[in-house]
């Protein structure tokens, strides 16, 4: 037996008493996906969805800006970075709906309490102690699997529902035999038990594909854990590099350009499910309007959000935009938000599995609890 | 008398495998080490070479991009290293090598081998120090004030530095005053370079109006000035204002490092290359209030007013005993505790030994029943001290940290790695620690029995359940792995 054999044997094994229900309901209820991509570091809307068609634009980012000129254009007003070759397509496809002058509620600048806020899900930093999307999972009456492609599970998805973390290692196998002892040894431990029970589990379904560890590779493996009828239903990756205090333009194309890879292997190694899935993208914050003396951009406020997927309305930028006149800037320096983004999630995440936008808001924001979105951003 | 194998893995870095245990009291063993000083290393790479070897690579970079005209994609991914834990958005083509690298030339390739060799030499340094120190307690907490002032070797600029900063600027300051150790931090080259304060020019500076006047683009960075008072100093939500983080980045422009500035600034300063510099022509001329209090123009002393006053602020003391407690006694730390840390600060005006001593004393530190989770780097030192296993190449230990989620100076942000157990007891986190044990049990050869080594590293500790665990494994290597996984010893 090898050890990935092993492995499934092991889980199924071992794990059948505690994961049976959990098992059984996998199969069932929503064939329905949700994938969150975080954006560490606070990524710069503006250069990402650039507002080409507002006349304050070029004056602010007199370096920055003239890349934008090569992007896809959206609309009048919204160009996208030339890097996102595969989102432009999706947009064209109406796959992509891009969101703008977005923003949690977060209103300081420190990417720590900004990511907190953004994977918590409250009102203020540290307020709520597990994430919305743990929350998500535990609203959910087939109490779907959830998975982290990381190796350790990220504050969005901590909580009291059960979550599988996997990235792929280059450390050989451990023997099947240490294996084993292992999870004996762990069967009593309250904090370590269903830690190893939730690693063999997503192992398993990682099976031998986990190998590369490039941005398309991400893509694919999110892909193939979360396929067909047993896939995971939720998931999350992370991603940083995002905070681009000098040197903006290089990193952030390198930076897009790996996302845009990741996405489009996503997509492609979904293949039906991809018309069930809804993918969101997020940041904690964006930069300032501003570029500064050294080619970069500050801590800002306002942001871009990409919803992403087969049954996604796409096809166009969501925004209330507020305009880049010096009297229309966030402090005199920021992109203003306009746009809510826990009502964003909230409401797509209710259209998307068929809940009530507002009780979704209510489930997954209890501080906010913020008034759901008019807008269909997810179709049927 | 308290227990000196509980006080070896709480307050130091956990027991050697062939120490005799003795009688020696546990609470005196690491106050013991607060009189002395770390002993400088052998081998260390000097800032002069760091500063040689970023010279170096900027100009081969140039000269490659000169010949070769890059693509955006190509100039980006040039300034990252390998893959972080968390996946990193370099694009990679289906082999997993980075695409440019085919394409880049040889000068190039050797200037990033330069730089990489640095920071491997400087990981081997600190491997070394932490398998064999006598002070284990002064080593963790170099590595607490290294993970407290991060800096990342994750872009080009700062590999050579990264644990410069750690090697010269905290290491020589541990049992001093915290506001020599801050000054030394700030000064540091390293740190100048990773929060991009070596490039931020005040707008009316004479560098500034004269770049303005010619219609070139330079200006204020903020990035040094805010992850101070948020991370370094005060704390997050400690009551400073966006209008001070940007009068303290005026303050602290001039701040900058001698040599490897960029541009037409950089045959304007003097000093030694690689060198912190106070260049008069960056600086942004007068008075600045910052947190309601007035600095008067004062060159590089302006700056160092502030950070003088921030050294000793009330909400420093808080947010240095609150980190410390969760360090060393609990992920949520006990009240009670924090506060006598807090007013040892406050008292002594940060007389770090001061401190320290507080913290040793407070009764919640020497409770066993909430052991902390050992981060990857306290679990693979303390494995490789148990195990008596000689440090392998560093290659093969960067390596291995990456694996286990917690590379060598390279947290993904300035904030350092996390310090509670929600972020390293992850399920997959687990296996890749079981992969590793293995690896050493195997390293550590057929001489060494677990069954005996158990109580010698746990002590009092040990359950029941571990030692039968271990008795009962099929091979010797299989029982050291289980005693290196077993909760007690990812635990300290």
């Amino acid at each position: 037996m090898d050890r990935r054999s092993f492995l499934a044997a092991g889980a199924s094994g071992v794990a059948a008493a505690t994961f049976a229900p959990r098992l059984a309901f996998a199969a069932a209820a929503t064939d329905r996906r949700f994938l969150f991509v975080i954006q560490r570091g606070a990524a710069d809307g503006l250069a990402i969805l650039a507002p080409t068609g507002d006349p304050g634009y070029a004056s602010l980012r007199p370096q920055l800006g003239a890349e934008a000129a090569t992007g896809s254009r959206v609309d009048a007003m919204f160009t996208l970075h030339p890097a996102l070759r595969q989102v432009a397509a999706m947009t064209a496809a109406r796959q992509a709906l891009l969101v703008h002058a977005v923003a949690s509620p977060y209103r300081d600048r420190s990417h720590f309490d900004g990511q907190n806020v953004l994977e918590t899900g409250g009102a203020l930093p540290y307020r709520m102690q597990d994430g919305w999307m743990n929350r998500l999972i535990r609203t959910m009456p087939d109490n779907p699997q959830a998975i982290a492609f990381a190796p350790a599970v990220p504050p969005a998805l901590r909580g009291s529902a059960r979550v599988a973390s996997y990235a792929p290692s280059n450390l050989p196998d451990a023997g099947e035999d240490l294996m084993i002892r292992v999870g004996d040894l762990y069967a009593n431990d309250a904090q370590l038990g269903p830690l190893w029970n939730e690693a063999l589990m997503a192992r398993t379904k990682a099976g031998n594909l986990a190998d590369g560890r490039g941005a398309a590779a991400a893509g694919a493996l999110a892909a193939r854990m979360m396929k067909g009828p047993g896939g995971a239903r939720i998931g999350m990756v992370e991603t940083d590099g995002w905070d681009t205090h000098t040197a903006q333009r290089g990193r952030l194309n390198s930076q897009l350009t790996g996302l845009d890879a990741m996405l489009a292997a996503y997509r492609d190694g979904l293949g039906e499910d991809w018309k069930n899935t809804l993918v969101l993208v997020a940041t904690e914050f964006g930069r300032t309007a501003h570029e500064n003396g050294t080619g970069g951009t500050d801590h800002g406020t306002a942001s871009t959000a990409f919803l992403l997927g087969g049954a996604v309305a796409g096809g166009k930028v969501l925004a209330d935009w507020p305009g880049l006149a010096p009297a229309s800037l966030y402090e005199a320096r920021d992109l203003k938000p306009t746009l809510n983004l826990d009502a964003l999630i909230a409401s797509a995440l209710g259209q998307h599995f068929g809940q009530d936008p507002a009780r979704m808001a209510q489930l997954l924001f209890p501080d906010t609890n913020s008034a759901p979105l008019k807008q269909s951003l997810v179709t049927g | 008398m308290s227990d000196l194998l509980f006080a070896q893995n709480r307050f130091g870095l956990g027991p050697r495998g062939n120490q005799p245990a003795g009688p020696r009291d546990g609470r005196e063993w690491v106050e013991a080490q607060l009189g002395q000083r770390l002993a400088a290393l052998d081998d260390v790479p000097t800032r002069a070479e760091a500063a040689e070897a970023l010279i170096a690579y900027r100009e081969e970079r140039r000269d490659a991009r000169q010949n070769a005209p890059a693509t955006p994609a190509t100039m980006a991914s040039g300034d990252a290293m390998a893959a972080p834990p968390t996946m990193s958005m370099a694009p990679m083509p289906a082999n997993g090598a980075p695409a440019r690298r085919a394409a880049r030339p040889p000068e190039l390739a050797a200037a990033r081998r330069d730089q990489r060799d640095l920071y491997l030499r400087a990981v081997d340094a600190r491997i070394g120090a932490a398998l064999t120190t006598p002070t284990p307690f002064l080593e963790r907490m170099a590595h607490f004030w290294a993970n407290h002032f991060a800096v990342a070797a994750t872009k080009m600029t700062t590999v050579g530095y990264a644990g410069l900063l750690e090697l010269d600027a905290i290491r020589p300051n541990l049992t001093g005053r915290f506001a020599d150790l801050l000054l030394a931090v700030e000064h540091h080259p390293a740190m100048l370079l990773y929060l991009d304060q070596a490039q931020s020019v005040g707008p009316n500076s004479t560098a500034g109006q004269r770049a303005e006047s010619r219609g070139r683009d330079v200006g204020l960075n903020e990035n040094l000035a805010r992850e101070i008072l948020e991370l370094h100093t005060l704390g997050v939500r400690t009551g400073y204002s966006q209008a001070d983080v940007t009068e303290f980045a005026r303050a602290l422009t001039g701040w900058t490092v001698a040599g490897i500035g960029r541009g037409p600034m950089r045959r304007l300063m003097s000093g030694s290359s690689g060198d912190f510099a106070f260049a008069e022509i960056l600086h942004e001329p007068g008075t600045r209030t910052i947190l309601g209090k007035r600095y008067g123009e004062d060159g590089e002393g302006q700056a160092r007013s502030v950070l003088l006053d921030l050294s000793v602020h009330p909400a420093t003391a808080r947010h240095i005993a609150v980190k410390l407690a969760r360090h060393f006694i609990a992920d949520d730390p006990p009240p009670a505790a924090v506060s006598r840390i807090e007013q040892a600060f406050l008292a002594s005006r940060g007389d770090l030994p001061t401190v320290y001593r507080a913290l040793i004393a407070a009764p919640e530190a020497w409770q066993s029943d909430r052991p902390k989770f050992r981060n990857p780097w306290e679990w693979t030192i303390a494995s490789m001290r148990a195990l008596e296993l000689p440090a392998p190449p560093a290659q093969r230990t960067v390596g291995l940290l990456n694996e286990l989620g917690m590379p060598v100076w390279r947290p993904t942000s300035p904030a350092g790695f996390d310090d509670v157990a929600a972020s390293w007891a992850g399920p997959d986190a687990l296996v890749r620690r079981v992969e590793a044990a293995g690896r050493f049990a195997n390293a550590a050869g057929q001489g060494v029995d677990a069954r005996a080594l158990a109580p010698r590293v746990l002590g009092a500790r040990l359950s029941t359940a571990t030692a039968t665990a271990i008795s009962r494994a099929e091979s010797p290597a299989t029982g050291l792995a289980l005693l290196l996984v077993s909760p007690e010893f990812l635990r300290r």
